[in-house]
Order: structure tokens, then sequence, then C-alpha cells
């Protein structure tokens, strides 16, 4: 199996994230950047996949000069081998499949796996829109994946159930938290993805169908009232929400 | 101007977050022309259903190859309708569904994807949008350059009411043909949750367990609660990385974006990864054992004690009421 993974590196999600100068872009200085949690469940099932069936995986990433750490990262998990699209400017998500599609055909492919969505953007769509571009099938928000024989069978998490997919391969499949358990890269794998090579194209995408016009802050909630201590404060609590908030 | 709205639908019945969709469509084409999209079965017998919310017109798309969604089939029939159509904004809601087939379309036609928008507006002729990212962080404004602009609407986020249409609707089927062959990736089945369980996203009240609640045991006593309320469960990441719930009951980032009229979170310290995934709801209740916890500074109101004995006080009280 010839597996292909996308990827994103993007802030962690504990970060507290602020608004920088251009008010178009956020402040990127102490903010610590990972690998996109949702393509770490893609890596690892890449891996589960590549150790049962054998195969090679490779990673591909977009995005400016730091995108190579969470290839890295990738690489440490057990990856064989990454591309960096070198973007440094920012893309609306049709215009970034657009560009990874044009990569993805230069060779041949059994799979390509990414996260269902990056958490930064929150857009969940890269996946799909590069299945479309590709002409492949797609299943999106997956939880589980069985492969057969060119053929794959994927369960998506869908409002009150589960929709069981069958596909033919190659297909794109977007992973959901639940299809795995990611692996920690080991101190060998750490050792071993220093002597990977990461190999770079350069964008030939320019510009944005989307443009941004502004980013704000929520409206913060003010915090409220501590109704009491216990279970004592219980009929105050009640009553507060049937006769204040009436939302009871 | 003119807006086309796909109006989704599963066995036969409306997504009320479909309604959501029409009605911010009828209020975008004002006194233009609103359009409603249904595909599947039995399409044109339930579109007299969504004469309140206000189409001008309704295509009924019945295709048997169509029975069942698929990103390839429905995707293809819709772009049909938006080349036949011309609409300047195409809108659908944003579930699993909607979220799945936007980006096909989007990429059908070669046009972006406004993805789970929270306002929207039409400015010097392109559609405009405001969205949460860094799960509900941040909220960014963004216009689309080209036409038609493609959004996807979250749940909650519009009002959603029907009244009494002035006229009918015109309701008219429209052909679509498509080769078997054309539809590879095909849903076998579908397995439901059990009976009652009510859909996180979806719920007017979500009652909520963290860490504090110790274990499975205790999200018993959660589900007593949510049963007397009518509400919904979830968890916070701590609760579902621990094995007490699915990953499909997690609130925040990494899961999933709430915004009920009450939340009740139990035993949740409130990091900021959950604080992001529910801090649009109406109404929010906090109970921990930890004064100091930071859920307490977004919580509308608070108990401080112990979850194992403010729950089932909490129910007999909401019994109480009921």
């Amino acid at each position: 199996m010839n597996i292909l993974v996308c990827v994103k590196h993007v802030p962690d999600t504990e970060t507290s994230v602020k608004i920088g100068a251009d008010g178009k872009s956020i402040q990127t200085q102490d903010v610590n950047f990972v690998l996109n949690p949702y393509d770490e469940y893609a890596i690892e099932e890449a891996l589960r996949i590549k150790e049962a069936k054998g195969g090679e995986v490779t990673l591909l990433s977009a995005g400016p000069e730091n995108a190579k750490k969470s290839l890295r990262t990738g690489l440490a998990m057990g990856a064989d081998k990454a591309l960096h699209l070198v973007c440094p400017h920012q893309h609306d998500s049709l215009t970034l499949a657009q560009g990874l599609a044009e990569v993805i055909k230069t060779s041949s492919w059994d799979l390509v796996l990414c996260g269902k969505q990056a958490v930064d953007d929150d857009e969940a769509q890269m996946g799909v829109m590069l299945a479309q571009i590709l002409d492949w099938p797609s299943v999106s928000t997956v939880i589980k994946l069985e492969l057969g024989d060119g053929m794959a069978t994927a369960h998506r998490e869908i409002e009150g159930g589960i929709e069981v997919v069958e596909t033919p391969l190659p297909a794109v499949i977007t992973a959901q938290k639940g299809l795995n358990e990611p692996r920690y890269a080991s101190l060998k794998g750490i050792m071993m993805a220093k002597k990977k090579e990461i190999a770079e194209t350069p964008c030939s995408h320019s510009g944005s169908k989307i443009e941004v016009l502004d980013l704000s802050y929520p409206k913060a909630r003010s915090g409220g009232k501590i109704v009491g201590e216990g279970a004592a404060a219980v009929p105050a609590l009640i009553k507060l929400l049937h006769e204040e908030a009436k939302v009871l | 101007m003119k807006v086309l709205v796909f109006a989704e639908q599963r066995s036969g019945e409306f997504r009320k977050a479909a309604m959501e969709a029409l009605c911010e469509g009828r209020r975008l084409s004002s006194d233009g022309e609103l359009v409603a999209v249904i595909i599947g079965r039995g399409a044109a017998k339930i579109a007299p259903n969504l004469a309140g919310y206000g189409p001008d017109r309704i295509l009924c798309i019945e295709n048997p190859l169509l029975e069942q969604y698929s990103t390839e089939g429905y995707g293809a029939a819709l772009e049909a309708a938006i080349r036949q159509e011309n609409p300047e904004v195409v809108l659908m809601a944003a579930t699993s569904m909607g979220r799945d087939l936007a980006p096909r379309l989007g990429a059908r036609l070669g046009v972006p994807v406004l993805a789970d928008v929270v306002g929207l507006s039409f400015e010097g002729g392109m559609l405009q949008a405001v969205r949460p990212i860094y799960a509900g962080k941040l909220l960014m404004k963004v216009r689309s350059k080209v036409s038609p602009g493609i959004a996807t609407t979250r749940l909650k986020a519009f009002p959603a009411a029907a009244s009494e249409p002035s006229k009918q609707p015109s309701i008219q089927p429209f052909a679509f043909e498509i080769a078997a062959s054309a539809i590879r990736a095909k849903v076998k089945q579908i397995q439901s949750e059990a009976e009652g369980t009510i859909e996180l996203t979806e719920a007017d009240i979500v009652v909520s367990g963290g860490r504090g609640l110790k274990g499975t045991e205790a999200f018993k006593m959660l589900e007593d609660l949510a049963r007397t309320l009518g509400a919904a469960v979830g968890a916070s990441r701590a609760a579902v990385d621990a094995g007490w719930r699915s990953h499909g009951d997690q609130v925040g980032q990494t899961g999933k974006t709430v915004a009920p009229t009450l939340y009740i979170a139990c035993g949740i310290s409130g990091a900021i990864q959950h604080l992001a995934g529910m801090s649009s709801s109406k109404v929010v209740v906090a109970i921990n054992k930890d004064p100091d916890a930071p859920i307490f500074k977004i919580a509308d109101y608070g108990i401080v004690g112990d979850v194992f004995e403010i729950l089932p006080a909490l129910t007999e009280a909401v019994k109480g009421i009921k």
C-alpha cells in the first residue's frame, strides 16, 4: 500500500489565540505550533495499515517553512518520507487543495488520509475537496476503517448514528477522533526522523478566493454568581433558572 | 438576488437545521427569489412542509440512485440544480451531511466554501460571513471573491421560525440523471444510536460531565438528570480520554461545539479547549468542588460542592417542577 497523509502545522489547542497587529491574522510569537491533532489519527492509521499490509507512508504538508516541524513529528512517529509544498501565503481551502492535488498527481497512491479538520481554521473541507479535484471517492469523519482488496469499508460518524460506507480505492479518508489511539514517537524514531529527507516543492498557486476582512474576539461571558454550596443550594438554583434565566 | 438552499432530509424528515438555513436564505434574498432543493425519495411528498419557511420554489430531485446520501451523487445533483438556477448564494446546514457535501460541491463548481458560519450578509454582490475559528476563540469575517458564494450554516446559530405563507411555493420536479458507476463510495448500512438519544449539537439543554465524575458510575447520575430535563449528555476531553464516554460525546476543541439554551457543567474545571466549545451557550451552570475552577468565571450560576451529592438533588428538584 502506498499511502499519503496530508498534515498541517497549527497552534496547540491550549493556545489562547490573540489577534495580530494587522487585525486579520493571529499573533504567532510565543505560540506553540504542533501537528494538527486530527492528523495524528490519520498518520497512526496509515502506520497501522503499513504494519499490517506492508508499503510506504509519505507525509505531505503545505505551509511556510515551519510546517517542516510537523512533518518531522510525523516522521518520528514512523512515516517513511515527507514532502513540503512551500506556501508562504494564505490560501482558501480550494486553492490549497488544487496545489496539493498537483503534488499528489505526480505519484500513484492507494489511499490518501487527512485529519477531518485542522483546529486552526476549522473548515473541515480539505480532504473532500482534494478527492473531487483528483476525481476520487471520499469518506469523511471516519472512526473505523477496514481495508479489503482494492476497497475499503469506513464507518462515518453522523448525527445519531454511523454510516457504514464502502468505497473502491484509491480514495480520500478523513480521520475523526476515535479512529485509533495515536502512538508517541520513540526516542529512536525521533533520532531517525532527523536523518530523513524532506523534499520541497514550490507552491505555484497564489492568491485566495476568500478575502479575510477582520478578526474579532467573541463576546466575553461575564462570571456569574455562586448560588451556594452543596445540595442545599439546589432549590435556589432551580428558582433562578426558572424565574430569572427562564430556561426551565 | 437569488438564494438556493439545500434542505436536508433523512427518511422523509427535514432536519431542523435545514429550516434554519432556509430562514436565513429568506432573510438574505429579501425581495429576491428563494429556491429550496430537496434530494431523495419522496421529496415531492414532503416539499409542502417547507412552505412556512419562505421558499418561492422547491425543486425535488428523486432519482432512485439518490435514495441514500452520497457525497458524489448529491454533489452532482446539486451542481446540476445550481447550473440551471444560477443563484448568487448557496446555503446548507453545517450538519455531518452538509459539511461533507459542501466541499464536494465547491470543488465541482470551482468556488470556495465559507464553512460553519454564524452570520451572513450580501455586500457588493458577494457573500460575506462571520465564522468562528480556533473552536470559537476568535471570529473571522470573510468575503467570497467569486460567485456563487457557498456557505454552511452552524447549527442553532440562525433562528428558524415558520410563518403563514402569503402564497404557496411552486413545487417542481428536477430531472437529474446519473450513471450508477459515478457513485463510488456507497452507504451500505446506517447504525442508529439507541432510540431517544438526543443529538448533542441540536439539544436545547446539555448536561456535561468531566474528570470530577471519577468514572462511568457517576455518568449514570448525569444520564438520570439528562432524561429528566430532556437533555443530551456531553463530556469533557478528560472524561472521554479516560474511557468513561465515547468520543462522540466530547464537547470542546477536538470535540463538538454546542450552543444550547442551558449548559450544565458537572465536575468540569473548564480548560480553554472545553470553554471554546460551549461558550456560546445561552445560560451556563457550573457544579464543581473547587471554587477556583475556571468554569465559574464564565458560568452564570455556580454551585460549589460535591457532584455526587448535588446531582441526585438536582434531578429530584427538576422532577418537582415538571
